[in-house]
């Protein structure tokens, strides 16, 4: 028996591939490349936002932007990416601000949003939920411009997360209460790895409701709420 | 008034101080550019490159770019400034230091190296041209030792990095197994632990160092963990071998990672009070990275390549025995593409031989980099090239828990063999003893195999 398949039992990691000459046989290379390019075309593609719009209708949706104008710019400008551009945005009195942003993967948006926002919706049927936002280049800060310009009590960002060489369509979500722009990452909840090997669509709306219900009721989000939930946030 | 100016024709490009000239005439860098301080157009980073080669190496010692009372790095760059050793050099000006630089030998550049600041270090670096960054870095050893010797001529460390995304134990001991047979770890065996927490760095800690007893590597292990750990994991009697932590150029930036001067000294000595290195006592790695201090917002309007120099400054105080720029982790915000990577690169490693390093460093990129693996490939042979001290390799190329990407193993195998240099001697010797190595060269058996001599030499089970 090989004792690598031994070994890969335990790990991930790319062990016992074996050699030609000093280098990587032809399979394990193009493997590899294949990883590199599933996970460039995640950073470099388009969040297809028209159809998630029209997907998650009867429930509105907003398109909107942030200041960095184009994917270059979003990612040579992490400041541009956190501001939200010129809107139309109405403030109401809101329960929730939902915000779907591309973030560093359009993969993860255009495969699990919609899913996640769906089975969300489902669970917070007494929540007053404003139009759900979509933004283009925009990072998970976002949403506290978005949330605070709808007035809204906790804001809950769906975005697409750094893609690894593995995985290229791994969504977050992000969970901030009482959004305003100047809010610390301490001050937030994230569910990450939002993916078919990972954490799946149900499972992650079921957390994603547990902290927001936490939330709203404690009055607070982030490293104090992370503390009092036990097992049920892996973040 | 306006102190550095450059007259170019009509136009006259004057800057403030000298930290602005510092940061107008580095090379573009997308860090720089996100600090709101790079030069705005190509002619002025010339310009300031002009006035800069016209500045005496003494400006350096009495214009802080970072204030002396608000820093205790700069405190330590000027309190440890050596006045025989900058004696070769007082006299002159920038632009002729790196003529003096291109013409000296090795041993000449070593002997001045506790004269030469970083700010002076980062500052030529932004004169000279990517070749000349090597070809100086190339003529500087600087040997360091614990379990066997790092830095010599003709030697090329590199470093296992068998990192798990949960800890597992069996995970981590089956990707060092991996590493063993490309004949890497010299440098170091060492695990970046997914959780900070000090029983399951203990553990990995036990684990790493059973695996080098059984077969009995002369080599050095360590986890990365914060400082403050490791020093938690000492007095649970945990084995370590070196005291691991991230460092950056300013006080600010320091504190960020939770860290001053004095607990790095603590650790050291705690470190060093163990006595577990066998032909030296160098006990202290380091990991730097240009736009660390920036992104804790700590940067004091100082060019990235600058801060980073800078944080040689906290290694050299600590005699180290590796230090590694993680060149490319950082992302696109700070070095877009390759380009700004490989310049990175290898201004990371001369300063840090100028100023009297043992250098290595991390080839890297992240996913929403403009690089690839071809790009790693041409960073890796001009390090060789340049004669770095040690490089690190992952299986595969892939880092399964920081996701990002490095060398693989055969990378830094094929790098030895195509430069013709071996590993630290004590560690080629056992490859020799074990069956991995012959005459210089990585045997080419199959990886079973490998694993069957290693198993001979120890039950791993």
């Amino acid at each position: 028996m090989d004792p690598w398949s031994r070994l890969r039992e335990h790990t991930q990691a790319r062990i016992g591939l074996g050699r030609a000459g000093d280098a990587l046989p032809t399979k394990a290379l193009l493997e590899f490349q294949l990883g590199h390019a599933k996970a460039r075309d995640a950073v470099h593609g388009l969040a297809d936002f028209d159809r998630i719009a029209s997907e998650l209708a009867p429930q509105e949706a907003v398109h909107v932007s942030s200041q960095a104008k184009d994917r270059a710019e979003y990612l040579l400008r992490p400041d541009l990416g956190r501001q939200l551009a010129q809107h139309t945005l109405v403030r109401g009195e809101y329960d929730l601000a939902l915000v779907i942003a591309d973030g560093l993967s359009a993969t993860a948006v255009n495969r699990h949003s919609v899913g996640v926002a769906k089975s969300l919706l489902q669970r917070l049927s007494q929540w007053k939920i404003a139009p759900i936002v979509l933004v283009s280049n925009g990072r998970v800060a976002i949403g506290d411009d978005i949330g605070q310009a709808l007035g809204a009590q906790v804001v809950a960002v769906l975005i697409g997360e750094r893609p690894g060489l593995t995985v290229s369509d791994s969504l977050g979500i992000y969970i901030t209460h009482a959004p305003r722009p100047g809010r610390a990452d301490s001050e937030r909840n994230c569910i990450s790895n939002v993916h078919a090997n990972g954490l799946s669509v149900e499972t992650a709306a079921q957390k994603a409701e547990w902290l927001l219900s936490q939330s709203r009721k404690l009055g607070y989000s982030g490293i104090a709420l992370k503390e009092n939930a036990g097992g049920l946030v892996s973040s | 008034m306006s102190r550095y100016a450059c007259q170019l024709g009509n136009k006259k490009y004057v800057f403030p101080d000298l930290k602005t000239l510092m940061a107008r005439a580095t090379p573009l860098r997308s860090g720089d550019q996100l600090a709101g301080i790079a030069a705005s157009t190509d002619e002025e980073r010339v310009a300031a490159r002009m006035a800069l080669a016209d500045l005496p190496l003494q400006q350096f010692l009495s214009e802080t770019l970072v204030p002396y009372e608000a820093d205790e790095v700069t405190r330590l760059i000027i309190d440890t400034h050596d006045k025989i050793a900058f004696e070769p050099i007082a006299a002159l000006t920038m632009g002729e230091f790196r003529e003096w630089l291109l013409r000296s030998t090795g041993d000449e550049i070593s002997r001045a190296n506790q004269g030469i600041t970083p700010e002076m270090a980062a500052a030529v670096s932004k004169l000279m041209r990517n070749f000349e960054l090597i070809s100086v870095a190339a003529k500087i050893s600087v040997v360091t030792a614990f379990r066997n010797t790092q830095g010599l001529p003709g030697r090329l460390g590199t470093r296992l990095q068998p990192n798990h995304p949960t800890d597992h134990l069996a995970g981590i001991w089956a990707s060092t197994l991996d590493g063993l047979l490309f004949g890497v770890g010299d440098a170091v065996i060492g695990v970046n632990p997914a959780g900070d927490n000090v029983q399951g760095c203990v553990e990995i800690l036990k684990l790493l160092d059973e695996l080098r007893t059984k077969l009995e590597i002369p080599t050095q292990s360590c986890v990365l963990s914060h400082i403050t750990t490791t020093l938690e994991a000492i007095q649970l009697n945990a084995p370590v071998d070196l005291a691991f932590q991230s460092v950056a150029g300013t006080q600010a930036a320091n504190e960020g990672f939770g860290i001053n001067l004095s607990m790095i000294r603590e650790a050291r000595e705690a470190t060093l009070s163990l006595n577990r290195g066998t032909v030296g006592r160098n006990v202290m790695y380091f990991e730097t990275g240009q736009g660390s201090a920036l992104s804790a917002a700590a940067h004091h309007g100082v060019d990235q390549q600058t801060l980073e120099a800078r944080a040689y400054a906290v290694c050299r105080e600590f005699k180290p025995l590796l230090v590694n720029t993680v060149v490319g982790f950082i992302g696109p915000e700070y070095l877009y593409d390759s380009k700004q990577i490989t310049r990175a690169g290898l201004e990371d490693h001369f300063c840090g031989k100028l100023l009297g390093l043992p250098m290595g460093v991390d080839v890297c990129y992240t996913n929403h980099a403009e690089a690839d693996q071809d790009d790693m490939d041409v960073l890796m042979t001009l390090l060789g090239v340049a004669g770095v001290n040690f490089l690190i390799a992952v299986p595969g190329a892939d880092d399964v828990m920081l996701n990002y990407q490095s060398l693989s193993n055969h990378d830094v195998m094929g790098l030895r063999h195509l430069l013709n240099k071996r590993p630290a001697p004590e560690f080629e010797a056992w490859l020799e003893r074990i069956g991995f190595m012959m005459d210089g060269r990585m045997s080419s058996i199959e990886s079973v195999t490998g694993l069957r001599l290693l198993e001979a030499n120890g039950s791993l089970v």
